[in-house]
């Protein structure tokens, strides 16, 4: 198996397991944590398309990750604030008690 | 396909797997950032520093030590009683599987699979700084920007308000 489907491949089950848990957890944190996992396994594969593409010098995968990053950090930032307000009207994080949009 | 690898790819599958299977969303988070540390070395191994060490910066010194804080202040630490029910965990695990194989099948039919590998590039970090004050300066710009609104919009959702408002 040549190194770049080898990243591939782990990138791919990064993905699935950041999908599986925002998918079947109940904690609105560890499903955003599962999102942020489908994220990163994504800059996983520029990082690695970039290294074995035709023109490393170009730095464009680079580049991209970090503004992808960046973007993370962002939406983590406003999730994680959305979830405290959740938290503060409906004093639980579980999502399955979160079954209405107002009070 | 080296050694190295496969160590760091066992030791971020195991982080990010206990990240989404175990029940303490404290342990969750600490082996979240077992999996962040096992991500950014893959990207040093792959001769990206600036993009791994962007990496561990943000994301073990950021945004885990935020969701430390969300969990802690809402007090959700401790698992709830009741577990939760099995076909629902069963769907989640299948879909998951089911994107898996479907990704690994079109990775192992691609043109991916015969590569070679070329030469490792010499990527210095002045070089990156190059890169985003010329070609990259309008979307580092833009980047500041929409950091600046979303904090000030996460300080505003997450402020208290008035009684009877959210």
């Amino acid at each position: 198996m040549s190194p770049l489907s080898s990243y591939l491949l782990l990138s791919a089950l990064l993905f699935s397991i950041g999908l599986a848990g925002a998918l079947s957890r109940r904690s609105a944190i560890l499903v955003l944590i599962g999102i942020e996992l489908m994220l990163n396994a994504a800059n996983l594969n520029f990082i690695a398309f970039w290294r074995y593409g035709p023109r490393p010098e170009a730095l464009t995968g680079v580049m991209f990750a970090v503004f992808s990053i960046t973007v993370a950090a962002a939406e983590a930032a406003v999730g994680l604030g959305l979830i405290l307000a959740m938290y503060r009207h409906s004093k639980s994080t579980d999502l399955d008690k979160m079954t209405s949009m107002r009070g | 396909m080296t050694i190295t690898f496969l160590i760091l790819a066992a030791l971020t599958i195991a982080g990010m797997a206990a990240a989404m299977g175990l029940r303490n969303l404290i342990h969750c988070v600490l082996a979240l950032t077992l999996g962040f540390v096992g991500l950014a070395s893959l990207y040093l191994h792959l001769g990206a520093e600036f993009a791994g060490f962007v990496q561990i910066l943000v994301y073990i010194g950021g945004v885990a030590i935020l969701a430390v804080f969300a969990i802690m202040t809402t007090q959700s630490a401790e698992p709830v009683a009741h577990r939760r029910s099995a076909p629902f965990w069963l769907a989640g695990t299948l879909v998951a599987a089911g994107v898996f194989s479907v990704l690994a099948w079109a990775i192992t039919r691609s043109g991916a699979h015969g590569r070679g590998l070329p030469p490792s590039p010499q990527i210095a970090a002045e070089q990156v700084g190059f890169a985003l004050m010329r070609a990259y300066v309008l979307p580092l710009e833009l980047m500041g920007l929409l950091l600046t609104v979303a904090l000030i919009g996460a300080v505003v959702v997450a402020t208290p308000g008035k009684k009877g408002e959210l």
